[in-house]
């Protein structure tokens, strides 16, 4: 009976788990660095599902072929130590031996290269964009453009240990998040407009630099709704460290009320700019 | 290989009283044309910037054992201590003992020649490097010099590093460069044209082999870098613009030239090593070593698909997803000469009576590191999961598993194995032990939470980090600690080494030990060979 009652309980819970899922895709989530983590970061869009399966498929590779070369190296140590084994052999050489070191790294390379081949393609460009974003990395911070939704125009800074709210991540939180819809394709154009930078948010698989004088399209995806942290990763001078990038994935409603209403500021926004510069 | 006195020698060999007559002090360490003492100054030169390097190296773990640390307060600051670690170690430390130090030593020992085939050349290669590294500590003092080691415009141009300092670093290189060059040729003229008769290309010891690749890798890669940082000097002082878009140039271009020398530049660093742990493997197991001629030709391969791999480090630099393809494949393919390395090795010792010397403990703790560092190369050629870890610390890692661990490991053992036959004084073999022990501790402690820290997304040549990251580098700095105190009792080894009074015997490893340099007096004559050796 009491065995029964359990089962009944895992059946329930299964049922409760998988019936909770479609909300939990509603919630919204973070998609930032965890402490001790030993692995990717979690991934929330298509591209870094498929970049942590094959990441997980190399691991397991080169994992094996680790654990089998320090196992080797033990059993040499252990069995061919001059005390098990006073008298040296005078092998140095096999052939049939140097063939298959040689063949099986390649074959065990083929295994890795077709799925990787695989993946730049797919995380290069996307042939049916729904949206384009412009961004521009600065001297320490970004600036994002949508020139599809009437040219709204961000920057967005680091905030400041001093002025840091109860809750937001010290290096990673901003004043203005770019904002994007769930489950949309959207280009990313990448620019710079002083030194090399790079837009690298781990949670939806995509980085590539900015560089001034050329501009580099790559897309990204955002399977659920939420705040996602990236950071400028490439050398940039004084604050390298300080322009990171916050994310705000919002529902398809949401954004258009949301490009509305930025755009109502944006053309406030653009007058320091343009005096500056 | 045994060798046997060659009888029409001019000179009058052994028997004459001034065959160890050494020159005064000036003479003999200032204006050394010896190859032995061009050698010992090169070691001595790469201690010393190795210090400094490993200084800085304890500084950064320092400034990171915390988030929101102040021992390094700014940016700028910061960047100039990485960039002149990064350069310090690979210029000045890992190449001069490598190349400058053991090849001098050892290339003439090793093919039974009287000395290197150009001694004023020598003269001048070692001493074009003092004066860069004075320069590289300008640069560093007065903080000038924060592009890091791969000085990607626009961040080192006039605009973005204003001061001297930059310049004095771009100048150190080039002298640094031309050091190299004149060093390498001067190897390969060695190598081709003063083999002790019998000694043909195919019976050269694995040592000899690598310094000959790697001396052919410098003379190829070099003079492009070359071509770079004058452009890039250029650029900052005379008005032109090769990577300036303003002015129709191209920031990639630097990075593509930087690379073709800098993808190279790391088998550099690696293949003396490669040739050391192949005699130490060898030596220690008493056996021959296993598939030499396979042994040779990976080396080979590794140096000619070197040249091609470079824009592997390039690929979020927005190069064509073809041309990424084609990288990523023939990065790839590198793991196969690496691996036949491998097994090798283990193969020379299965059936051997190994001896676990000091060196041999660095030679096998090598053949672990390497391969952890070999396979996460594998990892990062994925040009799809580089695009998660490319300029993270899974990076840092990997090259430090290549080169902190595997190169640094190399020199050891090469420090460890022919100390005697250099000093003709032992080294305390437990000191040695303790050495290795806190080394391989200390380095792995270090360097492998710096995998998870990288995957978990943390970006390199930060200062600071966000709160997540502070476990893994609290251990990694803890592992810093422990690599500082085995640097130190690395020096009591030394100490103890040159004040000791005991002597050692010629082949103080005994039949293992069977290359040339065994052949000659530990410490060797002032002048060796002067009657040749003949190769049966």
């Amino acid at each position: 009976m009491r065995t029964v009652k359990r089962l009944l309980a895992l059946v329930a819970g299964f049922i409760f788990t998988f019936s909770a899922a479609p909300f939990a895709l509603a919630q919204s989530v973070v998609g930032a660095p965890h402490p001790w983590e030993m692995g990717m970061q979690h991934s929330y869009g298509p591209i870094k599902e498929r970049i942590i399966d094959l990441h997980n498929l190399v691991l397991a590779i080169i994992t094996v072929i680790t654990v089998f070369v320090a196992g080797l190296l033990v059993w040499v140590m252990v069995r061919y130590n001059a005390r098990r084994n006073p008298v040296p052999s005078r092998t140095s050489h096999n052939t049939i031996l140097e063939i298959a070191w040689t063949v099986i790294p390649v074959l065990i390379l083929v295994v890795i290269a077709i799925p990787s081949f695989r993946l730049i393609y797919y995380q290069d460009r996307t042939p049916d964009p729904d949206m384009t974003i412009k961004v521009t990395a600065h001297q320490w911070y970004w600036e994002y453009q949508y020139p599809d939704q009437g040219n709204i125009d961000i920057e967005s800074r680091i905030v400041h240990d001093e002025d840091l709210k109860p809750g937001q991540l010290r290096l990673l939180d901003v004043d203005n998040q770019l904002v994007i819809p769930v489950g949309k394709k959207i280009r990313i154009l990448t620019n710079s407009t002083d030194v090399i930078h790079s837009f690298f948010i781990p949670s939806f698989g995509v980085q590539r630099y900015a560089i001034p004088g050329r501009t580099i399209e790559t897309w990204m995806e955002a399977d659920r709704i939420g705040t996602f942290y990236g950071e400028c990763n490439q050398i940039c001078g004084q604050d390298h460290s300080r322009m990171p990038i916050s994310v705000k994935v919002v529902s398809e409603a949401d954004f258009k009320a949301w490009t509305v209403e930025a755009k109502k500021s944006a053309s406030v926004a653009q007058l320091p700019k343009i005096a500056s510069n | 290989m045994a060798a046997t006195s060659d009888t029409h020698s001019h000179d009058h060999g052994d028997h004459a009283h001034d065959h160890d007559h050494k020159p005064g002090f000036v003479q003999r360490w200032l204006f050394s044309t010896n190859h032995k003492d061009i050698g010992t100054l090169y070691l001595i030169f790469a201690v010393v910037a190795g210090s400094l390097g490993g200084i800085l190296s304890e500084i950064m773990r320092a400034q990171l054992q915390f988030p929101n640390n102040h021992i390094v307060t700014e940016g700028q600051e910061w960047n100039t201590i990485i960039t002149s670690h990064g350069l310090l170690m690979i210029f000045f430390s890992v190449m001069p003992a490598l190349i400058g130090g053991f090849g001098n030593w050892f290339i003439p020992l090793m093919i039974g020649a009287p000395d290197m085939a150009f001694p004023r050349l020598n003269n001048v290669s070692f001493w074009l490097l003092p004066p860069a590294f004075v320069l590289i500590c300008i640069g560093l003092v007065m903080g000038e010099s924060g592009s890091g080691w791969t000085l990607y415009p626009p961040l080192s141009n006039a605009t973005y590093e204003a001061g001297m300092g930059m310049d004095c670093t771009l100048f150190a290189l080039h002298l640094a460069g031309v050091s190299s060059l004149l060093g390498s040729m001067n190897f390969i003229v060695t190598i081709f044209n003063m083999r002790a008769p019998g000694m043909t290309l195919h019976k050269m010891p694995l040592f000899i082999w690598s310094e000959l690749v790697t001396a052919f890798l410098l003379v190829l890669a070099v003079p492009v870098l070359a071509g770079a940082i004058t452009m890039l000097i250029c650029d900052r002082n005379f008005g032109t613009s090769f990577f300036d878009p303003a002015g129709g140039g191209d920031p990639v271009l630097f990075q593509h030239l930087f690379w073709f020398f800098g993808h190279p530049e790391v088998y550099i660093m690696i293949l003396p090593g490669f040739g050391i742990i192949s005699h130490v493997i060898s030596t220690f197991s008493k056996k021959a070593i296993f598939g030499y001629l396979g042994m040779v030709y990976a080396m080979v391969g590794i140096g000619v698909v070197g040249f091609v791999v470079w824009a592997h480090h390039m690929y979020l630099s927005g190069i064509d997803v073809d041309t990424r393809a084609y990288f990523m494949g023939a990065t790839l393919v590198i793991a196969v000469p690496t691996g036949i390395k491998i097994f090798s090795w283990i193969a020379t010792m299965w059936g051997g009576s190994i001896e676990f010397k000091t060196p041999m403990l660095f030679a096998i703790g090598f053949l672990f590191v390497f391969t952890i560092g070999g396979v996460t190369g594998v990892v990062l050629a994925n040009a799809g999961i580089d695009e998660m870890l490319h300029n993270t610390y899974y990076v840092i890692a990997h090259f430090h598993y290549v080169l902190s661990l595997g190169a640094v490991f190399s020199i050891f053992a090469g420090f460890y194995y022919w100390i005697g036959k250099m000093s003709g004084r032992p080294y305390p073999e437990f000191w040695g032990k303790v050495h290795f022990w806190l080394t391989f501790i200390g380095v792995n402690l270090t360097f492998f939470p710096q995998h998870f820290l990288g995957l978990s997304g943390m970006p390199r040549r930060y200062p600071d980090y966000p709160a997540a990251f502070a476990g893994w580098n609290y251990v990694s700095s803890l592992g810093a600690y422990v690599s500082g105190l085995a640097f130190l009792v690395f020096l009591y080894v030394c100490f103890r080494t040159f004040t000791s009074k005991e002597r050692v015997a010629d082949n103080y490893w005994g039949e293992g030990a069977t290359t040339l340099e065994w052949t000659q007096t530990s410490p060797p004559a002032f002048h060796t060979y002067s009657e040749m050796p003949r190769i049966s």
